[in-house]
């Protein structure tokens, strides 16, 4: 990288009007600037490891509890209780279970790790137009504008689609905005702490790959230890038996509240997955025929299997968001890159691989550059679309349209439980339908409970458009306009003919 | 990279003059799919342009931006997307195969609707080559604006006579 740059600049000294070159201007003042990838202007509260390529959520220390759970159980089941069976019954029985095993820990890791579907934001320009449609749709001018909906006709379904303040945009059907991840989320499932993540359309099958083998290797566990201690007790006695492998007794309580909780949750899955259902969309019952006559899913295939096809093994779609592309720290504006705006504009900027892109931009440019007038500066023309502020929009804590931060319309702590302001333990409200709730569980929830609703009510005022990790952008940006005024001189325009003609030819064979 | 920066500012120093935006079309469901309406907004741009070869002026003027090529160019993304979206046989064994091995396939090999969103920014970039930069428009791949919109940016145009 730093020779390509060190070229770049031996080229500029001598050769100005060279197509491919950089601005004698301009490189050294990105030498100054380390090229920073867009994970680490990323708007949302998320954490990012290993340079961009895992993404998870604020709030681990669920997950980790989950991973040490997984591990200490299996852990202790290989060590006291396989050898016994391997030699009693059949070896096979610690090779399924290392299968299982390992399947359960690549689920959780992809479930955890990768990017659950996350809308990434519109940039500016794109709030601006959208604004811009609203204001001719409402014809309002008031302080506070009405929570904003569309209505789309799917299938039959009258769906709305909101408005989401933060993101500026109007949430696709079933994409819902996670108030503890602060994005909106494709098909939003619920936010998991269990796995330390959102459950999304990219991650969905991980998920339910996960408890669906986590709730096997439970099972497996429970009767495999009971079978071992069984075994034992008939040639040594039961107190006997205990004593001589303790680990087992652990491992039994484990897997007993495991077992009721994680098995009620694959069921659920598996009902919502055959009948293609968000957890959003059936705690909210929102194609429950209580709702009325005519109320159906549209979303549905019809049938059972072909949903769960869909599901499962339908196409995965890629991550929007782009971790590890650089970020551009010029983006092409409408307006002067004088306010906030702009800033956070730019770091919404296109992906790094550009360069199929750029030789189209090269060619087009060319060819305007020809046509126009060197003299004359660039920001003459009056820009069509304004940026608006988007103060408006972002600086309105506890609203209700925004934060459906997940389906924890039940939860049995006895707290309030308006869905904006509970985190989702989404794993748990599945729970709670089932007759026996895993009271185990519940204590866990207490601590991490308590953490999250504070960062909620600590951070909904924070709903300003250009968080400060952007602000280093905005400078850069003011410095190239700056130095794009001092570029064009009127002594340059033979070469910039020279350049025009060069790059006609270049387009013509590109 | 020094390159892509420069062809970047470039970018910019051709002024915009304003920016479409093709919003998704969601009456299919959650498909991607962008409307096929052409936007008012492109429909009366009278081009009028001119160039500078070997110190001679050659002035030319276009006519309107072809509505028909346009709405062409939506509709065939359109079923790009699709096709990336499609549930078949294919996307089945895909789905299947990566389940059995975990999903540790997907870290070598890359998935249906990757290869065709190469396939889809091939065809844009072909597009904005042949039809839509002789007009001074350029189309952004929606996957640079996580497929919500199709953006259009609309280059100033310049009138000059010698």
């Amino acid at each position: 990288m730093h020779l390509g740059v060190s070229e770049s600049m031996r080229e500029c000294e001598y050769n100005q009007i060279s197509t491919r070159s950089s601005t004698p201007m301009e490189t050294p003042y990105k030498n100054r600037t380390p090229k920073k990838r867009k994970w680490e202007s990323f708007p949302g509260r998320n954490k990012f490891y290993c340079n961009g390529r895992i993404m998870m959520a604020k709030q681990t220390g669920v997950f980790y509890l989950t991973l040490a759970l997984i591990l200490v159980t299996c852990g202790l089941f290989f060590t006291f209780d396989c050898p016994f069976l391997a030699l009693q019954l059949t070896p096979v029985i610690p090779v399924i279970g290392g299968v299982l095993f390992l399947f359960v820990l690549g689920t959780l890791l992809r479930t955890s790790f990768s990017d659950p579907g996350v809308l990434p934001r519109a940039n500016a320009d794109e709030a601006a137009d959208l604004e811009r449609q609203i204001d001719v749709a409402n014809g309002s001018t008031g302080y506070r504008p009405p929570p904003r909906t569309k209505e789309v006709v799917i299938n039959g379904q009258t769906v709305k689609l909101k408005y989401c303040f933060t993101c500026k945009i109007f949430r696709p059907p079933r994409a819902s905005h996670c108030s503890l991840c602060d994005n909106c989320v494709e098909r939003f499932d619920h936010h998991c702490p269990w796995v330390g993540n959102c459950v999304g359309r990219r991650n969905y099958r991980f998920f339910y790959m996960f408890i669906l083998s986590l709730s096997f290797l439970t099972i497996f566990i429970f009767s495999f230890v009971i079978t071992h201690i069984i075994l034992r007790s008939h040639r040594f006695g039961f107190l006997s038996a205990l004593k001589d492998s303790p680990a087992s007794v652990l491992e039994v309580v484990v897997c007993f509240f495991s077992v009721w909780s994680i098995v009620g949750l694959s069921g659920f899955h598996t009902y919502l997955i055959s009948s293609n259902q968000t957890t959003n969309e059936d705690i909210k019952g929102s194609w429950s025929s209580k709702r009325g006559k005519d109320n159906y899913n549209p979303y549905s295939y019809g049938n059972i299997f072909t949903n769960c096809c869909a599901a499962l093994c339908g196409p995965l779609p890629p991550s929007l968001i782009d971790r590890r592309g650089f970020v551009r720290s010029d983006a092409p504006q409408l307006a002067p890159p004088t306010n906030g705006i702009t800033t956070y504009g730019a770091t919404q900027s296109q992906q790094g691989h550009m360069c199929d892109q750029d030789h189209c931009i090269q060619g087009t440019k060319f060819v305007l550059q020809a046509a126009a007038t060197p003299l004359l500066q660039q920001h003459s023309s009056e820009p069509v679309i304004l940026t608006t502020c988007p103060e408006n929009g972002g600086s309105m804590p506890g609203r209700g349209p925004l934060t459906l931060g997940g389906p924890c319309a039940s939860l049995p702590l006895g707290q309030p439980t308006p869905p904006t302001s509970i985190p989702s333990l989404g794993c748990h409200e599945a729970a709670d339908m089932l007759p026996i709730h895993g009271h185990g569980h519940s204590h866990n929830h207490s601590h991490p409970l308590q953490e999250p609703v504070a960062h909620h009510h600590f951070l909904t005022p924070e709903e300003v458009p250009s968080p400060p990790g952007m602000l280093p952008c905005g400078s850069p940006m003011g410095h190239n306009h700056a130095m794009q005024a001092g570029f064009y001189n009127p002594a340059s325009q033979d070469s910039l003919h020279e350049d025009s003609v060069r790059g006609l030819v270049k387009l013509s064979f590109v | 990279m020094a390159e892509t920066h420069s062809l970047q500012d470039m970018r910019q120093q051709a002024s915009v003059a304003a920016k479409v935006f093709i919003q998704r079309d969601y009456t299919n469901g959650t498909v991607c799919h962008f409307q096929t309406k052409f936007p008012s907004e492109l429909e009366s741009r009278q081009q009028s342009m001119a160039f500078w070869s070997n110190s001679t002026c050659f002035q030319f003027s276009r006519e309107k931006i072809n509505k028909q090529q346009f709405e062409e160019t939506v509709r065939t993304l359109n079923n790009l997307y699709a096709e990336a979206e499609k549930l078949g046989s294919q996307s089945y064994i895909e789905g299947c195969l990566a389940c059995l091995t975990a999903y540790i396939i997907f870290l070598c090999m890359e998935t249906h609707y990757e290869k065709v969103l190469k396939k889809i920014a091939k065809y844009i970039q072909e597009q904005n080559e042949k039809i839509y930069a002789p007009q001074g428009l350029l189309l952004t791949d929606p996957i640079e604006r996580g497929l919500r919109v199709i953006e259009v940016t609309i280059f100033e145009e310049r009138s000059l006579t010698r």
